[in-house]
């Protein structure tokens, strides 16, 4: 089947997940591939839980929910406790440091980045954490080609804003670029 | 044809783009999950393009504003989930009875009542053959895809017009939510009025056959009824000409019948274990038979159904005298899987496969069944 990737967004509803994720669709449409989002409705959607899945792939995508996710962002510890337990271990992690600590399997490798304090310090504006996700994730597992990206994210964001959510994605490529942080779990594994 | 570039696409922004597309310019409807999208579009779009939109008071309203405006000389839509289609019957019977074209949107979600509103279901099969009372005919489409949900609802709009008959195109919570890559072809559709092609001896409703719906205020005066009525629409309680009407309110859906039922079929051609599915399972039955059929060459098929009414017996007749077992996986405890039944005659063995807990059957839970009858 292909070359299948899942990637799922999840963390808490206002954190900006289901436009992240229809943003990366948008963006892997224009670099040409294949792709199905799909979204959780309802309550956790108005305050809860959030999350998000895009599936992309060179192939035509039949089945359109995410199963084995290939890529995992956790942006609150409520989604981190919840999913890491779901992925396999070769799945890539991504978690927001700004909000998600404590120990976890050591199966598990997550990388760890201060998304949300990034955003607020480096750019003045919490509200981009999810274009600055979009590039620690892109950064990460290069799934999409990154100038088209960049573009696709100009051409989404609200009047004005492009600009700002562009430096926000190239912010989460620096974040990536710097390495994970040691701030989360690392010093308190504890073996399962 | 010019050059158009892939966009990402929601089900029901589809079903709004195709529903413009093909010259729906009247929206009346209420809003509801997992339908709303529907409206957004047709709210944001319609004003800018000459069109209307109204937001109603119950779907009660919305279907009969819908009728209005289409009696009027409108191409119109309405869009709803189950609670609301339950509300829009009485009207839909009406524009059946009068033969008044309209279509009629309704996204699954999980039922019966209010259910689980952002849960997908496929419960509404049989509501959508026969929610209204009385022998009535109806088309129904159940799009897989953001596309097929474009270009169903564009089927729907023209056939509609063309046989002066309701059409529902039966979406689920899966196909209306999701977005993906969908190619929507530029350029202007070709909208044929069908009110250009009247005969000098035109009558409402001709006793010979289908003729087209001249819109009130457009030279010609006759009178709409739910009764039972003669040529010119007037009410009528003689028996053969009841017999008549009814009859011809059928056969207009039988002459087209090819035009109106649409299938598909991929796999092995002497199949012996064959899935027939609609909807969103088709996506999971798909991703099955791909497997099963192209990768491992075993002897399996799908038959996908984009028009679940009037049913495919033909090709159900014609796909239980190749295969040994029919499985039918839907969202619901059983429905359409009756009607498979009735017309595989014996000739196969037709197994349900069912899931009503909310969430969409998966390629694992049909593979299973698929390698339990091979």
């Amino acid at each position: 089947m292909g070359n299948r990737q899942e990637i799922l967004l999840t963390g808490a509803g206002g954190q900006g997940l289901i436009l992240a994720s229809i943003v990366m669709a948008a963006a892997a449409v224009n670099d040409n591939k294949n792709v199905v989002q799909t979204q959780s409705y309802g309550p956790e959607a108005r305050g809860g839980a959030s999350m998000a899945g895009v599936i992309i792939d060179v192939d035509t995508i039949e089945y359109p929910k995410v199963t084995k996710p290939t890529v995992l962002l956790c942006m609150n510890q409520t989604s981190f406790n919840k999913y890491l337990p779901k992925v396999e271990p070769a799945c890539i992690i991504i978690a927001d440091s700004t909000y998600v600590s404590g120990s976890y399997s050591k199966d598990y490798k997550v990388l760890s980045f201060p998304i949300t304090r990034s955003a607020k310090e480096g750019l003045g504006r919490e509200v981009v954490a999810n274009m600055l996700a979009l590039g620690v994730i892109n950064a990460a597992s290069g799934l999409i080609n990154r100038e088209i990206f960049r573009a696709s994210i100009f051409e989404m964001a609200p009047k004005g804003s492009g600009e700002l959510n562009q430096q926000a994605f190239d912010l989460g490529y620096r974040l990536y670029e710097k390495g994970s942080g040691q701030n989360i779990g690392a010093s308190s594994q504890t073996p399962q | 044809m010019p050059e158009t570039k892939p966009v990402l696409m929601q089900g029901n922004e589809a079903c709004a783009v195709g529903a413009i597309a093909a010259g729906v310019r009247f929206y009346a409807g209420y809003p509801i999950t997992p339908s709303t999208e529907v409206a957004e579009q047709m709210a944001a779009k319609l004003p800018e393009i000459g069109g209307v939109f109204i937001q109603m008071e119950d779907e009660i309203a919305s279907m009969a504003a819908v009728i209005g405006a289409s009696i009027g000389g409108m191409r119109t839509l309405t869009a709803t989930s189950g609670p609301g289609f339950s509300l829009k019957q009485e009207n839909l019977g009406y524009a059946i009875m009068a033969e008044i074209p309209c279509v009629v949107v309704n996204v699954q979600r999980m039922g019966p009542s209010t259910g689980v509103p952002t849960a997908p279901a496929q419960g509404d099969v049989m509501q959508a053959r026969w929610g209204t009372h009385g022998d009535h005919p109806i088309i129904v489409f159940t799009p897989a895809s953001v596309y097929e949900s474009y270009y169903l609802t564009i089927a729907a709009v023209n056939l509609s017009q063309k046989l002066r008959q309701p059409v529902i195109v039966l979406l689920d919570e899966v196909i209306g939510h999701m977005r993906e890559k969908v190619t929507i072809p530029e350029g202007k559709l070709m909208v044929e009025k069908s009110s250009d092609k009247v005969p000098s001896d035109w009558k409402p409703y001709d006793e010979k056959g289908l003729t087209p719906l001249v819109p009130f205020g457009f030279g010609h005066y006759y009178h709409v009824t739910g009764l039972f009525h003669d040529q010119y629409g007037f009410p009528t309680g003689d028996p053969p000409q009841v017999e008549r009407a009814l009859d011809r309110l059928h056969e207009k859906l039988e002459k087209y019948r090819d035009e109106i039922v649409l299938t598909n079929y991929i796999g092995h051609k002497e199949p012996r274990v064959a899935i027939v599915t609609y909807g969103c399972t088709v996506r999971s039955a798909r991703s099955v038979v791909k497997k099963a059929y192209w990768q491992n060459r075993l002897p399996v098929g799908l038959l996908s159904l984009q028009t679940v009414w009037p049913f495919p017996a033909k090709e159900i007749e014609a796909l239980a005298k190749q295969a040994d077992v029919i499985i039918v996986p839907e969202m619901n405890r059983g429905q359409l899987v009756g009607e498979v039944e009735r017309y595989a005659c014996g000739e196969a063995k037709v197994v349900p496969l069912n899931r009503y807990d909310g969430e969409m059957i998966n390629p694992d839970q049909i593979s299973e069944e698929v390698g339990r009858w091979l």
